[in-house]
């Protein structure tokens, strides 16, 4: 007798053995009690997955991107001002570059541009191969603000600007259409709208925000002073891209940088439409903010149906005890003491939750890793995935389960307090 | 071994109360074949309740084995029922998941026997009942006498001073009646306490010694 008193619920072979014999000869029923938990748990799982991954299919194309970044681009006046009429084209110069750098503390990393417009036909030669790329002239400060890696060769540097070189990057599928496969484009010269340039690296781009159009893999990028000589723009910059120094709102940035270049420029102060910009740090927040709120929706909806699955189970078992009165009522009068029988439920009910949980945690984790193999092949294929690796991580997984394991314990503590409160004797006669 | 003295109990049915036993006098030696008779509704089942520790009593005394039962917590009424006593039931009672063996050796296990060591003295019992070839049946592969000798058998295993047997034969027809009969009066004769509750006379006549709960 005492020795069902006291021994840990763990190590008590033999409670585990009436347990899953107890649970093996009521397969229904245990089954019927262990679906609702793996249900709640394998929803849980899988709706945070698709959650997860939903926000990194967005945000892994947009996260390399500096946040602090803002951009600035000209429209034709729409105020006339200082003798000049409404309608006015203009461009920012040289000297906006020259000026904003030494004048504006605040700037970290200042990029002019300069668009290669893309003209009808192909613009890009190479001996029988030609292909149609988007041209930019940029600094390469530009490398810093939307993210570029080199995957062969070098980014363009300041003595590339300074001494004007006629060098380019090139993007992966600049080489796919202008090279053969185990062809090293490396030091080999491109024939761009008419001038030629040699290709110093192949370059990736880490996200997919794009500014200026056209598709990131086929862009080709030259130095910005080189680009302004060989191809007459004189000392005109088409666009502006800065970051903001740390503790700097780039907002606050940007506001400044309009006034300044509507002062340089001529343009009337209240002109909405005459400089163009925008900033990212604004699109982040947009992002951030419907991130935070697809997660809260997936948590309440997980645990929802989570504790859907744990007062099911509560419930089963108290079906269970009713129609397992007399079985205890058995074990009473042949000398189980109540201990012995709430030791048994619940331990009972703590094992189905916890192995409902766990299968539905590792299906849950396996689909989304099958998932995730999916979008990879896709990914590789070359498709836009706005769904992209689906992930769920270990401290949530285990805390899920410890609230299972509490879970199982009052869903079983429950039905045995009412299971012992009933008297042998009446339980016995129950079924007469 | 059993010493009821004035023994009431009543029921609390709504805002009325039950009074169903009525000061009870009892005296029971060990070794003695006794059976309570009377009509149903009569209280026999209760009193065979709190013979078995199985329910509480009002007011009076009971001596079981020396010891007054008196309020106890369900665990030292486990205790005592897991060592004093056996049961065997009306409606058998059996485990219905469990083979007969399984079902025999449950008591031990509320005693902490091993597995191994409470299978093989099941086994023992079931053979004594004749029912070793039995041992792997679950009790819907049974007939009524088998699963009553089976039931037998369980009371058996931890070796009780006494066995309460609630209408043992009420379930089964004449012959196996008179088998099981046979069998309790055998278990007497090894010096167990032998109480049963029946209304059948030709049952009661087989006792030493009745007992009418009016």
């Amino acid at each position: 007798m005492e020795g069902q008193g006291g021994g840990f619920v763990m190590f008590d072979l033999d409670l585990w053995n009436e347990i899953i014999s107890a649970l093996r000869k009521n397969r229904m029923r245990s089954f019927m009690t262990a679906f609702g938990v793996f249900w709640g748990i394998f929803m849980l799982i899988l709706m945070s997955g698709a959650g997860k991954a939903l926000e990194n299919g967005v945000l892994d194309g947009v996260r390399a991107f500096a946040t602090n970044s803002a951009f600035f681009w000209t429209e034709r006046t729409s105020i006339p001002y200082a003798g000049f009429q409404r309608g006015r084209r203009w461009d920012y110069d040289n000297d906006d570059i020259k000026y904003l750098r030494d004048n504006v503390k605040e700037i970290e990393y200042l990029s002019p541009r300069l668009f290669g417009w893309q003209q009808n036909g192909d613009n890009t030669v190479r001996g029988e191969r030609t292909g149609s790329f988007q041209m930019f002239g940029d600094y390469p400060d530009y490398f810093k603000i939307d993210r570029w890696t080199p995957v062969k060769g070098r980014l363009m540097n300041e003595i590339d600007i300074l001494q004007k070189r006629k060098v380019c990057n090139i993007g992966e599928r600049v080489v796919e259409v202008l090279f053969d496969k185990d062809e090293d484009p490396i030091g080999q010269y491109l024939k761009i709208s008419g001038v030629y340039f040699q290709v110093i690296g192949v370059i990736h781009a880490e996200t997919r925000i794009n500014i200026g159009g056209g598709k990131k893999e086929e862009t080709i990028i030259i130095p910005f002073s080189t680009m302004q000589s060989a191809y007459n723009y004189g000392n005109r910059v088409h666009f502006f891209s800065v970051t903001s120094k740390k503790g700097n709102k780039v907002s606050d940035l940007e506001a400044k940088l309009q006034r300044i270049l509507k002062e340089r420029h001529k343009v009337a102060p209240d002109d909405l439409q005459a400089v163009g910009s925008f900033n990212i740090e604004k699109e982040f927040v947009k992002f951030s903010a419907l991130f935070l709120g697809i997660q809260v929706l997936t948590w309440i909806v997980g645990l929802g149906t989570l504790l859907a699955g744990i007062i099911g189970v509560s419930n089963i078992m108290l079906v269970i005890i009713k129609e397992r009165t007399q079985e205890i009522g058995i074990q009473r009068a042949i000398g189980a003491t109540p201990a012995v029988i709430i030791k048994h439920i619940v331990a009972e009910s703590v094992f189905l939750t916890v192995m409902a949980g766990y299968v539905g945690l590792s299906l849950g984790v396996g689909i989304l890793e099958i998932l995730n193999q999916i979008l990879i092949k896709s990914a590789d294929s070359g498709s836009e995935l706005f769904f992209r690796n689906p992930e769920i991580n270990l401290g949530m997984a285990l805390a899920a389960l410890g609230v299972l394991v509490i879970a199982g314990m009052f869903a079983g503590l429950i039905p045995a307090k009412r299971a012992i409160s009933i008297k042998p004797i009446d339980a016995l006669r129950d079924e007469k | 071994m059993i010493s009821l003295n004035s023994i009431h109990k009543s029921y609390a049915m709504g805002s009325n109360s039950l009074h169903v036993l009525k000061g009870i006098n009892l005296e029971i030696e060990q070794g003695e074949f006794v059976s309570i008779m009377g009509s149903s509704g009569s209280g026999k089942s209760t009193l065979l309740n709190i013979l078995g520790i199985l329910d509480n009593y009002d007011e009076g005394s009971y001596h079981l084995n020396g010891t007054l039962i008196k309020n106890m917590s369900e665990k030292q009424a486990a205790k005592l029922r897991n060592e004093l006593l056996g049961f065997v039931f009306q409606s058998f009672n059996l485990i219905s998941f469990k083979n007969a063996m399984e079902n025999v050796a449950l008591p031990l296990y509320y005693q902490g026997v091993s597995r191994k060591k409470r299978n093989i003295i099941a086994l023992e019992y079931l053979d004594k009942m004749g029912l070793l070839e039995w041992a792997n049946h679950l009790p819907s592969e049974m007939s009524g006498g088998q699963k009553q000798r089976v039931a037998i058998a369980r009371s058996l295993i931890s070796k009780p001073k006494i066995i309460f047997a609630d209408e043992p034969t009420g379930a089964l027809d004449s012959v196996t009646s008179i088998e099981v009969m046979e069998i309790l009066k055998e278990i007497n004769k090894e010096g167990i306490t032998l109480i049963i509750v029946t209304h059948e006379h030709d049952i009661a006549a087989m006792t030493h010694k009745i007992i009418r709960v009016e």
